[in-house]
């Protein structure tokens, strides 16, 4: 006789199945649905509840993905670079949303790299990954504007320009949370993720996301092989979630913590690099440098807990503006006597 | 006391022109003349005469021409008319010009140093020391510009014989709770009608005197008529990115909600945002629409122009949102400060593919108000953008309405799906025609049920919201598009119609050209051709319009831009009856005048 376990379930008694989407549609291997997975996974820890998220995408292949995670969360995929904006309308209708974006390099750094400093700049809260894989796969393999100069297309055909580099710009632009990882690691992916939904803000990921059919191959800068190979995480992240009751002993000095608005908790195990994600000048320093050098930096590049989110800004009220009913929001008669008055 | 107009008034009795005239003032932008044309306006609109201002300005900040124009007409007529009969010429740079453009006879009131007397002596002119007597004001030199603009309504509301506690009203009103810019102001008119009353002696036969037509009226813009709509309406969040002549749409509207929309604790039932440009602000409208606010997002054309791809997203995704198009000249930046009805065409096809829109028509004031109200309806009944059209005329220049009246209907929500209606259904697919009027049932975001999710997206689907690219899932989907835009017809406000039951000819307008067309139709009364007259406030087009066609002989359609846009609308709609339209067009970018159409519609008639 066998006995068969329930399958586990999160802190809301989902289990990971009920994260699932759609089956993907890209190609094999493709990084995107590496990504994808972790957003399952993360979505399932922090237990979301998934009718509460809203995905959000521009166009291209990252931009498609949203079908392939949280079946039961309403999903937008808008148009080509103007997600941002879709998201923020979003956003003001509804403040008790999860917001939680997939772009492309293409899709946020070439069309839409206007949109994508503007929703930074609101600080409109919400997750934003990126899926950056250096090219335009939907339009067959063109170099996107994150594509480092020198790179090699399958064709030969080399990059003459000098890349957009999305975290540098995002912190310059006062991001709250900005963040880099890598498809092929899902340890730190995962909890950059977890981090990222925590953040009261616009939370920046930007991840490196090979394109096994337009950019894996010798000469290219985001395949596997060159990721895995120069791949330096700045620390060993972690994160505790408000609810986990989880304390751990560290050797004094050796983990950093950032205390996230909600309770969480992010730690950082330091490596080699002594790092603070908290100082600005220097997480510009630290990129710059690392682009300079070639080197593929990633973990937690910055973080702020304390900017004002555009919801709080915009001042509205705690329920949502969508539902509001109409006493809410159409005033009474005598305020349009009054108005009429003003006008005699 | 007697002043220097009554006593002329009974010395010129005869031939007297009353509450009939035009006023043009001639100044330069930035000058601060804008108040004292208000002032002036407004009082005569206080002493219960018709009255209408145009305020034709340039795009441009300080230092070029910009002329202000007022009717008073005791008939109601409040539509521009070319010919100007009183010209207040400020403006050194187009006196000679200004004066030169009047008729013989005529008045011109002008600074004496401007000498425009030797420009023309077939003129009455009334020359005056303003800048002695801005002078003798105030000390301020910085602040003599602006009281000159004062002593000039001192010297009309003289010459006028406007009543002098009608002027003190409207310079309290209009500086509202400022004593000492009121006080600087009264002095400043005070001045110029003294000096009237002192040295001029009335030698025009102009007069203002009161009438009781304009009691329990009220003046306003077009865009502050549609902000207070879009206020009633309940709309809960608002992107605009700033143009003429729409911003101050969403200006007025920030001001009002600031007033009537914000909770005891300071929070707001709405949210207003500037967005980076009309591609966002769309994007933040069609946003907030799918996920449940009554959203919207105001423009000028070329802000349609770049919202043209999420138009149709919003068109295919079936996403509601309101779109205020408030034209001006184009092509390209054209001529941003004028008036023009050359979007129609764009905006009725805008975007690629096969895309089709609603659209209101507002003609009056009050229809600012109350077409605002019933696009956010249509809007969420159908799920789709709905775009009210506009122009700069009718939303930017102050007209006298009857106030406007409180919604008699509840806001129609249309066809959401909540966690209940969910479980009592069991089944949902967001693009399947269950009512059979081409409208699907659709949920929003943080609905808490199993059923409710599902993707939207741009791309191909079907009618439960999945990703396709069949030719039978595509044919059917567009067929449903048109469908429920079928529907629509019997749902956009109707024509109103102005039924001569003599005429053999008909006449079509819509928008701003209204005034025009309504006094047109009295002037061709009066050369002996009866017209029948009908206003359209929507497309699609409803069935009004082919009986109106149909009943007459042939049928000319007035409208502001060059290519007769609506004229060859119709024909697409009624090809059987293509032959009896007419066109006549008007597009310089001035607003709508009768003669005009008079003269179009005359010479076609020969």
């Amino acid at each position: 006789m066998t006995s068969t376990l329930p399958p586990k379930t999160n802190r809301i008694g989902l289990t990971l199945a009920d994260y699932k989407g759609s089956p993907s549609t890209l190609c094999d291997g493709c990084g995107h649905d590496a990504i994808t997975a972790q957003i399952m996974k993360a979505c399932y820890e922090v237990g979301i509840n998934p009718h509460m998220v809203a995905k959000l995408s521009g166009i291209g292949c990252s931009s498609k993905t949203p079908a392939y995670f949280l079946s039961s969360a309403h999903g937008f995929n808008s148009v080509h670079g103007r997600m941002p904006s879709v998201a923020t309308g979003a956003s003001l209708a509804n403040k008790q949303l999860h917001l939680l974006a997939v772009s492309g390099d293409g899709d946020t750094a070439s069309i839409g790299l206007g949109q994508f400093c503007h929703i930074v700049r609101r600080n409109v809260p919400m997750v934003y990954v990126v899926e950056n894989n250096g090219v335009y796969g939907l339009t067959k393999g063109q170099f996107s504007a994150t594509s480092e100069k020198g790179a090699k297309l399958k064709t030969g055909v080399q990059n003459p320009l000098q890349s957009i580099d999305l975290c540098s710009l995002a912190i310059e632009l006062g991001c709250g949370f900005v963040a880099r990882s890598f498809a092929g690691d899902p340890k730190q992916l995962v909890a950059l993720l977890k981090a990222a939904m925590s953040h009261n803000g616009t939370a920046i990921i930007d991840v490196v996301s090979p394109c096994v059919t337009f950019n894996n191959h010798e000469g290219a800068t985001r395949s596997y092989k060159y990721a895995k190979e120069h791949e330096e995480p700045l620390h060993e992240l972690g994160f505790v979630g408000f609810y986990e009751q989880i304390t751990v002993d560290y050797e004094p000095g050796s983990v950093q913590e950032v205390a996230m608005h909600d309770g969480s908790k992010i730690t950082l195990r330091k490596t080699e690099h002594d790092y603070d994600p908290r100082d600005r000048a220097k997480a510009i320093a630290t990129v710059h440098k690392a682009n300079q050098d070639r080197h593929f930096l990633t973990g937690l590049l910055y973080v702020d807990e304390s900017n004002t989110p555009f919801t709080e800004v915009v001042n509205v009220v705690d329920q949502p503006l969508a539902t509001l009913p109409q006493d809410r929001v159409r005033p009474p008669k005598s305020a349009l006597d009054e108005i009429m008055k003003t006008l005699m | 006391m007697k002043t220097l107009a009554a006593d002329s008034a009974q010395k010129l009795d005869q031939g007297n022109i009353i509450n009939d005239f035009c006023i043009q003032v001639a100044t330069v932008n930035g000058s601060g003349s804008q108040s004292s044309n208000s002032v002036l306006m407004r009082s005569i609109f206080q002493m219960g005469v018709p009255v209408s201002g145009k305020n034709l300005f340039p795009s441009n900040i300080a230092g070029l021409p910009t002329w202000f124009n007022i009717r008073v007409n005791k008939d109601g007529w409040i539509a521009r008319r070319r010919e100007n009969d009183i010209l207040v010429a400020m403006n050194p740079q187009t006196g000679v010009e200004d004066v030169k453009g009047l008729r013989p006879g005529a008045v011109c009131i002008s600074p004496v140093e401007l000498s425009l007397d030797k420009v023309r002596s077939d003129v009455r002119h009334y020359q005056v020391p303003f800048g002695q007597l801005a002078a003798e004001t105030t000390e301020n030199i910085k602040l003599r510009k602006l009281v000159t603009n004062m002593i000039y309504v001192g010297v009309i509301a003289e010459l006028l014989n406007i009543e002098q506690s009608e002027i003190e009203k409207a310079i309290r009103s209009q500086f509202e709770g400022k004593t000492k810019v009121i006080d600087l102001n009264l002095n400043a008119y005070n001045k110029g009608r003294q000096w009237a009353t002192e040295n001029l002696k009335k030698e025009d036969p102009y007069f203002v005197e009161r009438l009781d037509k304009t009691s329990g009226k009220i003046i306003i813009d077009g865009n502050s008529a549609a902000a207070i709509g879009c206020m009633f309406a309940g709309v809960t969040v608002v992107a605009w990115y700033p143009i003429t002549p729409s911003s101050s749409l969403c200006e007025s509207l920030s001001d009002y909600m600031h007033e009537y929309r914000v909770d005891a604790d300071g929070k707001a039932t709405y949210a207003i945002v500037q967005a980076e440009d009309e591609i966002a602000a769309i994007g933040m409208a069609l946003g907030a629409g799918w996920a449940g606010a009554r959203s919207m997002t105001s423009t000028s054309g070329p802000g349609i122009s770049l919202m043209g791809e999420f138009a149709g997203l919003g068109y295919f995704a079936e996403i509601p949102t309101v779109i205020f198009d408030v034209q001006r000249v184009g092509p390209s930046t054209g001529m941003p400060t004028r008036t023009h009805q050359a979007d129609l065409m764009s905006t009725y096809l805008l975007s690629h593919g096969d895309t089709k829109h609603i659209i209101l028509l507002p003609g009056s004031v009050e229809e600012c108000y109350s077409l605002a109200l019933a696009a956010f309806d249509l809007a969420e009944r159908f799920q789709t953008p709905v775009f009210v059209l506009s122009d700069l005329d009718l939303r930017m220049n102050n007209w006298m309405a009857d106030p406007f009246k409180y919604p008699e209907t509840p806001m129609d929500r249309g066809k959401v799906l909540n966690a209940e209606q969910l479980e009592k259904a069991g089944k949902f697919e967001r693009y399947r025609d269950i009512d059979g009027d081409g409208i699907p049932y659709r949920t929003i975001p943080g609905t808490d049920h199993k059923l409710a999710a599902y993707f939207t997206r741009g791309s191909g689907h079907n009618e439960k919201a999945l990703y396709t690219e069949r030719p039978d899932d595509y044919v059917n989907l567009m067929n449903r598009l048109d469908h429920k835009y079928q529907t629509a017809r019997k749902y956009v406000p109707k024509p109103e119609l102005h039924e001569n039951k003599k005429a053999k000819v008909g006449v079509i307008a819509f928008g701003s050209s209204h005034p025009a067309i309504l006094e047109s139709l009295h002037e061709l009364q009066t050369s002996n051709l009866e017209a029948s007259y009908l206003r359209l406030r929507a497309l699609p087009f409803t069935e009004e319009l082919r009986a109106f066609v149909e009943k007459h002989e042939h049928v000319y359609v007035v409208e502001q831009n060059r290519d007769a846009q609506l004229r060859d609308l119709i024909r697409l709609e009624l090809p059987d009856l293509a032959t009896k339209l007419r066109s006549v067009r008007h597009f310089d970018g001035l607003p709508l005048d009768a003669k005009s159409v008079t003269d179009a519609i005359l010479e076609q008639e020969r």
